[in-house]
C-alpha cells in the first residue's frame, strides 16, 4: 500500500511540475497502461541474511499488475515538442524510500534540476548507486534509519540504473526529463501528461523488463487526447 | 623488442600484483634497457637464490602484444595536443584503448578493466562523490600508479610537462571536463590515534556495516562480497583491508580517510560524507574508522625473502591453530596469475601465502595461510563464479560452470643438486621433476606425487605427511608434517638440516573460477632447516662451571687451611 501511495506522489509531481510550466493552460494527453494476459512470477527474492528487511518482500515486484493495470510504467512525450521558453524545474522532490530493502518506488522520474530526495526507512546500511551516462551518478551510504539525501541532475536521460551494493537484488531506475510531460503509473495504470501545446506528439510508454512501445497522440489546444498503452508478457 | 611490447611489459610487470619486489621492477629496467642479467639472457632457469617472476611476465605479455605490433590508426586529434596524443597512443592506449574507452588490446587480460575516460568517473579522487577528479588528483595516479591493478607509476618515465600533456589529452575524452573545474573536499586533520581511538574505530566500522562487503576480519569475504560488481558490469572484489599495500588509493590512514570521504567512484565502495551532514557519524569517528582500518596490515608492506627458516623446536605444533605458532614469524610468498601454461589466468583471487615453518630434527611441519574469500565450493559464489566466466573466458579456454575446491599445492625438486639450476618453477619438467604436493578443500585431501610440468601430475604410491586445515573468516590455515627422511627417498627429497631447501606454492579459489591449472603461483623461495645443537652444546657449559666451581672451592678452603695454620703459630 505504502508504494502505491508514493507512486501516487510521483504521478502528482509529475502534474504539479507540468502546472507550474508556462504552458500549462494546453491540452493533455490521458490514459492507461495495461497489460494483457497472465503476468509472470516476479524473481524470489533471499533477504534471509538481512534480518532487518527478511520475510517482508518475497519477491522482487518488477512487474506488478492490479486488475489488469501496469504499475510503473513511465509514459513521456518523447517527441514533436516545439521550441520554445524552457520550463522552470519544480522544487517539490520527488521522494524515493528504501523500506524493507526494496525501493518505493522502484521507478523515478524527475525533471532536470528538480531535487531528489533519497529517504533510508530501513535500520541497516544502504548504500545508493547511480550509473549515469549523460549525468554525473554517484554512490553515497545511508548506515542509519531516517537518513535522508538530496540530489539533483542535469541532463535528459532515460533508464539510470539505481542500484544497492550491499543488497545486490536492489534495484531502482531513474529517468530525468528536459521538459515536464512525463508520469509514472500507479496502481490503477493511469497516467496524465498535461499542459501541452496543441500538436501531434510521439508518446513513449517505457517499462524496466518489458521494453517499450511508442504512439503518435494528437493533442488538441484544450481538452484531452486519450492513449492506452497494452504489454504482453514477453512483449 | 617494438616499443609498443615494451609498454606492455613495462605496464604489466610493475604492477604490485605480479612482481612482489622493486628489485624485480629494477631489474626489469636492465633489461627494458638492453642490459639483461647474463642468466636471463643465457636461457637458463634462474639462478637459486632470487624469486623470478620475469620468464611468466615476459612470454604472457609476449603473446598478449606480439600480435599488436601494428601501427594505430590516427584518431581523431585533441585540441593542439599534438604530444598528449603522442603519449596516450604510444604508452596508454594498450589497456585504455585509443578512444579512452577501456577497450584496449589487453584490457580482456586485466580484472579491474582499465579505466573507460569516456564516463570520466574516478575511483581515486580528492573531490565528491559523482565529481569529476582534479588535475592533480589524475597526476598523483599517473606518477605513482594504482597498487593493486595492472595500472604502474610512471614517475621517472614521464617527465611533468608529458605527463600533464597526457592528463589534458584524456580529459577529452569526456564532454564532462568541458569548461570544468573540480574541486576537492575539505578534509579536516586526523585526531590524535589511541589504542582506545583504534577500539572506537572498531565500533563505528561495525555500526557503519563495513563487513557486510568487507567480512568481519576486513579480509574481503562479506556477505554481500560475491554480488558486487562495477559500474561496468564486471565483478570486483571488495577490498581485503588486511593487505593495506594493495589499496588502490595508498596505505596512509589520510588515504583512507580520503577514501571513506570521497567514495571510490566506479566501485560498489560509496562515500560517507552525506552520513557525517546527516549527523549520524562525526567527522573524527570516520578519522578512526580509517586509524582501525590501517592497523588492520601490518605497518610495513611485507617483504618477501627468499629464505624460509625452519627454527628447531622440542615439540612440533599439534595443527594450524596451536598457539606454538604464535612464535614463528610468517613469511611472505606473493602470487601472481599463471599465465604461462593454458589456460592462463589473469585473475587470480590469492594474493600471497604466508609460510611457517618448524622441525623437530625428525619431522619438518609448515603452517601456509592465505586469504580466500571463500571456502569452496560455496552456493554463495555461484552469481560470482557466472561473473567470472563471463569477464574472464575470452582466449584460452572458458571458466568452467561449476566451482571446482580451493587448492594449493607445495613443490620441492624430486632430489638435491649440486648445481644452482633448479626444475622449472611451473610444476617441473620431465628432466626435472617436482615433487608435489596437493592439498583440495574438496574432501580436505593431501595428495603427494611427482610433477613433470603443470598439470601433469603422477602419484605416489605412499605418502609420507600428514596434515590438518581450517577455514576461518576468509583465510585458510594449513599445516603439512612430514618426516625429515621419507620411506621412499627415491620419490621424495629428504629435508637435510643445515641445507636450503627449494620449495615453491600454487594456490588456486575455486569459487573464482580456478580449475586446472588455472590459479597463482609463486617463484622458487627456500626453507633452511637450523641444524639441531648437539648435546655437548648443553653438557659443556655445565660441566665447565662445576669444573671451576669446584676448583674455586679448592683454592678456598687451601687458603682457609693456611690461615688456620698461621694463626695457630701466632697464638
Amino acid at each position: 500500500m505504502k508504494h502505491v501511495m508514493l507512486s501516487a506522489t510521483i504521478l502528482t509531481v509529475g502534474l504539479l511540475g507540468s502546472a507550474a510550466g508556462p504552458m500549462a493552460q494546453g491540452g493533455s494527453v490521458t490514459g492507461t497502461v495495461k497489460f494483457s494476459g497472465t503476468p509472470p512470477a516476479n524473481p524470489k527474492v533471499d533477504m534471509s541474511d538481512e534480518a532487518a528487511c527478511k520475510g517482508k518482500y518475497p519477491t522482487d515486484p518488477v512487474i506488478t499488475v492490479t486488475g489488469g493495470n501496469l504499475q510503473n510504467v513511465l509514459v513521456y512525450v518523447k517527441s514533436g515538442l516545439p521550441a520554445g521558453p524552457k520550463v522552470t524545474a519544480p522544487t517539490t522532490p520527488v521522494v524515493v524510500d528504501q523500506e524493507g530493502c526494496l525501493y518505493h518506488p522502484r521507478t523515478l522520474a524527475v525533471m532536470a534540476g528538480q531535487p531528489l530526495e533519497i529517504r533510508n526507512s530501513d535500520p541497516v546500511l544502504h548504500n545508493i548507486k547511480v550509473v549515469a551516462k549523460k549525468n554525473r551518478g554517484f554512490n553515497i551510504s545511508q548506515p542509519a534509519k531516517g537518513m535522508k539525501t538530496t540530489r539533483t541532475f542535469t541532463a535528459q536521460e532515460i533508464a539510470i540504473p539505481v542500484a544497492c551494493n550491499v543488497h545486490g537484488w536492489m534495484h531502482a531506475n531513474l529517468n530525468v526529463f528536459a521538459h515536464p510531460f512525463f508520469a509514472v503509473t500507479g496502481a490503477d495504470g493511469s497516467f496524465t501528461l498535461k499542459g501541452l501545446p496543441a500538436g501531434t506528439y510521439e508518446v513513449e510508454a517505457w517499462h524496466e523488463k518489458l521494453g517499450t512501445q511508442t504512439m503518435s497522440v494528437a493533442v488538441p489546444a484544450t481538452g484531452s487526447a486519450a492513449a492506452t498503452f497494452t504489454f504482453k508478457a514477453g512483449s | 623488442m617494438t616499443d609498443r611490447v615494451r609498454a606492455g611489459l613495462r605496464t604489466s610487470c610493475e604492477r604490485g600484483r605480479w612482481v612482489p619486489e622493486r628489485a624485480l621492477v629494477r631489474q626489469w629496467r636492465e633489461l627494458d634497457d638492453g642490459a639483461a642479467p647474463a642468466h636471463y639472457s643465457a636461457g637458463r632457469d634462474p639462478p637459486a637464490r632470487e624469486p623470478d617472476l620475469r620468464p611468466l611476465c615476459i612470454l604472457a605479455f609476449v603473446v598478449v602484444f606480439g600480435v599488436l605490433a601494428v601501427p594505430v590508426a590516427p584518431a581523431q586529434e585533441g585540441a593542439a595536443n599534438a604530444r598528449g596524443k603522442e603519449l596516450y597512443d604510444k604508452w596508454c592506449a594498450e589497456c585504455h584503448g585509443e578512444t579512452g574507452a577501456g577497450d584496449g588490446a589487453a584490457a580482456t587480460h586485466m580484472l579491474p578493466r582499465p579505466r573507460d575516460f569516456t564516463r570520466a568517473v574516478f575511483q581515486i579522487r580528492t573531490t565528491a562523490s559523482g565529481e569529476l577528479a582534479t588535475d592533480d588528483d589524475l597526476r598523483r595516479i599517473i606518477d605513482e600508479g594504482m597498487p593493486g591493478t595492472a595500472m604502474p607509476g610512471w614517475r621517472g618515465r614521464l617527465n611533468a610537462a608529458d605527463r600533464d600533456a597526457v592528463i589534458a589529452y584524456l580529459k577529452t575524452f569526456s564532454t564532462f571536463f568541458e569548461g570544468a573545474t573540480p574541486q576537492p573536499i575539505t578534509l579536516g586533520r586526523a585526531p590524535r590515534g589511541t589504542a582506545e581511538g583504534i577500539a572506537e574505530g572498531r565500533a563505528v566500522f561495525e555500526k557503519l556495516e563495513c563487513f557486510k562487503c568487507h567480512g568481519e576480519l576486513g579480509r574481503g569475504d562479506g556477505q554481500s562480497a560475491p554480488t558486487l560488481t562495477d559500474d561496468w558490469d564486471q565483478p570486483i572484489h571488495a577490498a581485503d583491508l588486511s593487505e593495506s599495500w594493495n589499496f588502490n588509493g595508498g596505505s596512509t590512514v589520510q588515504q583512507i580517510y580520503t577514501r571513506l570521504r570521497t567514495g571510490l567512484d566506479g566501485t560498489p565502495m560509496p562515500s560517507f560524507s552525506d552520513a557525517i551532514d546527516a549527523n549520524v557519524i562525526t567527522d573524527e569517528q570516520l578519522w578512526r574508522v580509517a586509524r582501525y582500518v590501517r592497523s588492520l596490515s601490518p605497518e610495513e608492506p611485507p617483504r618477501p625473502r627468499d629464505v624460509i627458516r625452519a627454527a628447531v623446536v622440542a615439540r612440533l605444533p599439534a595443527g594450524p591453530e596451536d598457539s606454538a605458532w604464535a612464535m614463528v614469524e610468517p613469511a611472505y610468498v606473493p602470487l601472481v596469475g599463471q599465465i604461462v601454461v593454458k589456460p592462463r589466468w589473469f585473475g587470480p583471487a590469492v594474493t600471497a601465502v604466508w609460510v611457517q615453518a618448524l622441525h623437530d630434527g625428525q619431522t619438518l611441519a609448515l603452517r601456509l595461510t592465505w586469504h580466500d574469500r571463500s571456502s569452496s565450493p560455496d552456493p554463495a559464489w555461484d552469481e560470482w563464479l557466472g561473473r567470472m566466466r563471463d569477464a574472464m573466458s575470452d582466449g584460452d579456454a572458458p571458466v568452467a560452470a561449476e566451482q571446482g575446491p580451493d587448492r594449493l599445492h607445495v613443490q620441492f625438486p624430486v632430489r638435491w643438486s649440486d648445481d644452482v639450476e633448479r626444475p622449472y618453477f611451473l610444476g617441473g619438467s620431465a628432466r626435472r621433476p617436482v615433487s608435489l604436493w596437493r592439498w583440495s578443500s574438496d574432501g580436505d585431501m593431501l595428495q603427494e606425487g611427482t610433477s613433470t610440468g603443470l598439470g601433469r601430475f603422477t602419484p605416489a604410491a605412499a605418502g609420507n605427511a600428514t596434515h590438518s586445515a581450517r577455514y576461518d573468516r576468509g583465510e585458510w590455515a594449513l599445516q603439512v608434517s612430514r618426516p625429515l627422511v621419507p620411506a621412499d627417498s627415491a620419490a621424495a627429497i629428504p629435508f637435510m638440516p643445515g641445507r636450503a631447501i627449494p620449495i615453491a606454492f600454487f594456490a588456486a579459489d575455486g569459487s573464482n573460477g580456478e580449475d586446472d591449472v588455472r590459479g597463482a603461483v609463486s617463484a622458487w623461495y627456500a626453507v633452511y632447516l637450523d641444524v639441531p645443537a648437539p648435546p655437548r652444546v648443553y653438557v659443556a657449559p655445565v660441566v665447565a662451571v662445576l669444573v671451576s666451581a669446584g676448583l674455586g672451592l679448592l683454592v678456598v678452603r687451601e687458603a682457609q687451611k693456611q690461615a688456620g695454620r698461621l694463626n695457630r703459630r701466632e697464638g
